[in-house]
């Protein structure tokens, strides 16, 4: 029965991971640069959130101060690209990697100004509820962070493979002047990833702070994203959501059955083996040059 | 306008472009031996500080920006130098052994990590280096009897020749160890970059395969980036250590590690002055928005510093690539064509990305 | 004895046959050119040579070593350097710097030397740099001496590779498309300079090319492929009026 306990809360902190992962990859796939703010984009994803729905604050219904909160974040994350990032068009990934560390600084700054330090916790309708199941007590949160975690994998691998934009966005990463040459509209469309990255972070931020407290630290746990989008081969949606599965697996499992402090280094352990054995990731992207 | 007439082809090998030059360097070095007659201990540890950072500046210099292998967990290997340092100075190792020793663990354990990361390039290396620096940050904590795990380990004064040197009884003998450990690296620096050592790093950052049909050999010349990368790191770390004193794995979070990557980008990508620029604007800048924040309020604001040193670097990225350091340039030809210098001369050119899943 | 020898040298990608059972022979002092349609395999002999790729069957040597599994940092040490068709030069680094990394393969000082830019060191830059003198005095590359790569036009870049390759002297030069992109002037230039190549420094070329007149005018023997076979060998007259080949380049309509 502990290990279902331990499976199940592992699996549901996984998906944040997963979701969060799931922002990076999307990032880039579509333009070819690796957000490093995305956890920072998370936690204010989470803050924005919080100040709607919180009685202490707007106390507003969670469903509509959600959805409010994710179009809020879309904004932002269009803006950070149409101001900041655009600016850095055709420079190397190695540029806008430094960038968006600075942007995740900046983020963090502003959140810690507004909101302050303290951990704070968001108001959900299902906090503390259990459903009886087997024996097992599970969380309303939990199941509430799983499924929503599903159905939004499923929906951005549809978009991907099916839509045209989503193939547009595809070929922009792989080649931005021939994208241009076939008409994709490079610049709007590295916008809209950025727009929906801001999203899907928000609503990241929003399973998080289901499941805890927020601050805006929370940022770092972008880190550990990290993490499992390598695990994943950065630049595969499911990929993604899978290295998020094993890294929130690990973490509980190695604190359980090691020690405790091994539960923080346990996720990046399994990243730098898998890095070690196959070093562009499970689900590789990467090809050699022909010359 | 200056016009610089090359006669020999020492005149493109030697440190220096002419005797101007050389003498301007000449003072800057002599103004920085006088400097503690005219400075206040308090500012002169500013400036010690400033000049350790520099050289851990120049270590990660040579890997991300000549090699291009950034690493964004070079605090590990600051660490090392630092524990290093203080685990040989307290089993009473003259400093003059200790410090190169703890360069050389540093460098060590950096080529051993570099094996792994052979293989991998780009975003890869970047994130497999945060996890070494995050990993480290446990390490240190776990191996509690050499790092007195959590509450960290003290080091005690320098010892040279019998001298003891300690930062706060004779500042002024402390600026000047570090000062020559700078000359020291910043001159072995100079040195790799005008020779085939340094031109086979350059070659790996810009063309792998082409590196590898001119007979560079790749996996080796990385190893020995990574190995002197971390050796001066190293060295920083253990200068870190008599200046901070007493230290645990607090002092180098991963959050350092990405500042002082942070900080040779402000200064400028690929060069050692960017270095010491990144150095003094990382040293400088939070005392000048301490001062300024005091002009409007007394309450401490926290996070500022990070906040605006961020803001201060998302401007220089988009404005000048190249940091601070490419500015001085621009500046500099500006007035050494004076009055021939023309507005475009500058003007970034106008490029598209391709992928970078191909290598 | 021949200077290199490919014997029924394969590359498989899968069940593609890039390369499918190719020998051929580069005599000294002769100017040996591959041709062929697209696709036809003629880079990836060079990859195989310089061992970016592994062989699926056959064996290589050249002046009588044994190449087939060498490092490929060690192919330039035998005296085979050798150019790229899409440019490879180090983009941020001068004219100079790029061709005194093309004495690489000569270099003789180590890196705790080079920290300390011993007497020797300086000695030996001074060679370098002498020879890489020779080299921009035959190219005419003085203008572009400490100029950055990143600026320079593809003509100049183009020569610049050249430049490079001949800087370590080799023995044996393979030149990937030197001629793709370039003006008809330019063209001219790169046929002068091979033919100099060839007759004033004693050079060997290995040459996949395009362009038909410059492969007749400065070719020795000339090598056609198709699919990844030989399809003819000889002078660039036999092999130009070969059916075969006429057959590979225009079609089976054009051959009957």
């Amino acid at each position: 029965m502990e290990i279902a306990q331990l499976v199940l809360g592992g699996i549901a902190g996984g998906c944040v991971y997963g979701l969060v992962a799931l922002g990076f990859v999307l990032i880039y796939k579509a333009t070819e640069s690796v957000n490093f703010a995305q956890g920072d984009m998370m936690m204010l994803g989470a803050f924005v959130t919080l100040q709607f729905v919180n009685t202490a604050y707007w106390g507003m219904n969670f469903w509509v101060g959600v959805c409010l909160a994710v179009i809020v974040m879309a904004v932002v994350g269009y803006l950070m690209e149409a101001l900041v990032i655009r600016r850095l068009f055709g420079q190397p990934q190695f540029a806008i990697v430094i960038l968006t560390i600075a942007i995740g600084f900046v983020l963090r700054f502003f959140a810690g100004f507004i909101w302050g330090y303290e951990p704070l916790s968001l108001d959900t309708p299902f906090a503390g509820q259990n459903v009886q199941f087997a024996g097992l007590a599970i969380g309303v949160d939990e199941i509430f962070v799983i499924g929503v975690t599903i159905a939004l994998t499923l929906a951005l691998y549809l978009f991907f493979a099916r839509t045209k934009l989503g193939m547009a966005m595809q070929a922009s990463s792989q080649n931005q002047l021939a994208a241009y040459y076939m008409g994709v509209p490079v610049k709007r469309v590295h916008g809209l990833v950025w727009a929906l990255s801001g999203g899907i972070a928000t609503i990241a931020g929003v399973l998080f702070a289901a499941r805890g407290s927020i601050d805006p630290n929370l940022g770092l746990l972008g880190i550990k994203a990290f993490a499992a989008a390598v695990i994943g081969g950065f630049g595969s949606l499911p990929g993604a959501l899978a290295g998020g599965l094993i890294v929130g697996l690990v973490e509980p499992f190695a604190g359980r059955y090691i020690a405790s402090g091994y539960s923080q280094i346990a996720p990046y352990a399994v990243m730098l083996v898998v890095l070690v054995l196959r070093p562009n990731g499970l689900f590789a992207q990467v090809q050699s040059k022909k010359v | 306008m200056r016009i610089h007439q090359k006669t020999s082809y020492d005149d493109d090998i030697n440190l220096f472009e002419d005797h101007r030059q050389a003498m301007w360097y000449a003072l800057l070095l002599i103004a920085a031996i006088a400097i503690p007659l005219v400075l206040d201990p308090f500012r002169l540890g500013d400036l010690a500080s400033m000049l350790i950072w520099a050289i851990a500046g120049m270590g990660l210099m040579v890997l991300a920006g000549h090699t291009g292998q950034p690493s964004l967990g070079h605090a590990a290997f600051l660490a090392c130098g630092a524990y290093m340092e203080a685990w040989l100075n307290n089993h009473g190792v003259p400093f003059l052994l200790s410090l190169p020793l703890s360069g050389l663990f540093a460098g060590v354990v950096g080529a051993l990590i570099a094996v792994p990361a052979l293989r991998m390039s780009g975003i890869y290396l970047a994130i497999a280096t945060l996890a070494i620096g995050i990993v480290a940050e446990d390490v240190i904590v776990l191996l509690d009897p050499v790092t007195g795990g959590v509450s960290g380990t003290s080091v005690g004064p320098v010892n040279l020749f019998g001298y003891e040197i300690d930062r706060y009884v004779n500042p002024a003998a402390f600026y000047w160890l570090c000062l020559g450990v700078t000359v020291i690296v910043t001159l072995g620096y100079a040195n790799l970059l005008r020779s085939a050592t340094g031109r086979s790093f350059l070659a790996i950052r810009d063309s792998e395969v082409s590196a590898k049909a001119m007979g560079i050999n790749v996996a080796r010349t990385k190893t020995l980036a990574f190995f002197l990368s971390c050796f001066a790191t190293g060295l920083a770390g253990a200068l870190m250590a008599h200046y901070i004193g007493s230290f645990n794995y607090e002092t180098f979070l991963i959050t350092v590690s990405i500042q002082m990557l942070l900080m040779i980008v402000v200064g400028g990508m690929g060069s050692i002055h960017g270095a010491f620029f990144g150095a003094a604007v990382y040293v400088y800048l939070p005392q000048f928005i301490t001062a300024i924040r005091q002009g409007i309020t007394n309450n401490a604001i926290p996070g500022l510093d990070t906040g605006i040193f961020a803001a201060v670097l998302i401007a220089i990225i988009i404005i000048e690539p190249l940091g601070i350091n490419g500015r001085w340039l621009k500046t500099r030809a500006w007035f050494q064509l004076f009055p021939l210098a023309r507005r475009d001369m500058f003007r970034r050119q106008k490029s598209y990305l391709k992928t970078e899943r191909m290598r | 004895m021949s200077l290199f020898v490919a014997d029924n040298l394969s590359k498989h990608f899968g069940g593609v046959k890039a390369v499918d059972g190719v020998s051929f022979t580069v005599e000294e002092g002769e100017v040996f050119t591959i041709v062929g349609p697209n696709g036809a395999g003629k880079s990836t002999i060079f990859n195989l040579i310089s061992r970016f790729y592994d062989c699926t069957t056959g064996t290589m040597t050249f002046d009588g070593h044994d190449i087939t599994n060498a490092q490929p940092h060690e192919i330039i040490r035998h005296g085979i350097a050798r150019t790229f068709q899409n440019i490879e030069l180090f983009d941020h680094s001068t004219v100079l710097q790029n061709l005194l990394v093309g004495r690489h393969s000569r270099r003789k000082s180590n890196v705790v030397s080079n920290l300390f830019f011993l007497p020797w060191v300086r000695q030996e830059e001074r060679d370098h740099r002498a020879a890489v003198e020779a080299v921009i005095e035959f190219l005419d590359l003085q203008a572009y001496r400490d100029k950055m790569i990143a600026g320079l036009p593809y003509g100049v870049r183009k020569i610049v590779e050249i430049g490079r390759a001949l800087a370590c002297g080799p023995k044996l030069l393979l030149l990937d498309e030197p001629a793709s992109g370039l003006s008809v002037e330019e063209t001219q230039d790169v046929a002068y300079w091979i033919e100099d190549m060839q007759k004033d420094m004693g050079l060997t070329v290995l040459m996949v090319e395009h362009d038909m007149k410059l492969v007749s005018q400065v070719s020795t023997r000339v090598l056609a492929m198709a699919d990844g076979k030989p399809i003819a060998v000889g002078t660039p007259v036999e092999v130009q009026s070969h059916p075969k080949v006429i057959e590979a380049y225009l079609g089976m309509g054009a051959a009957a």
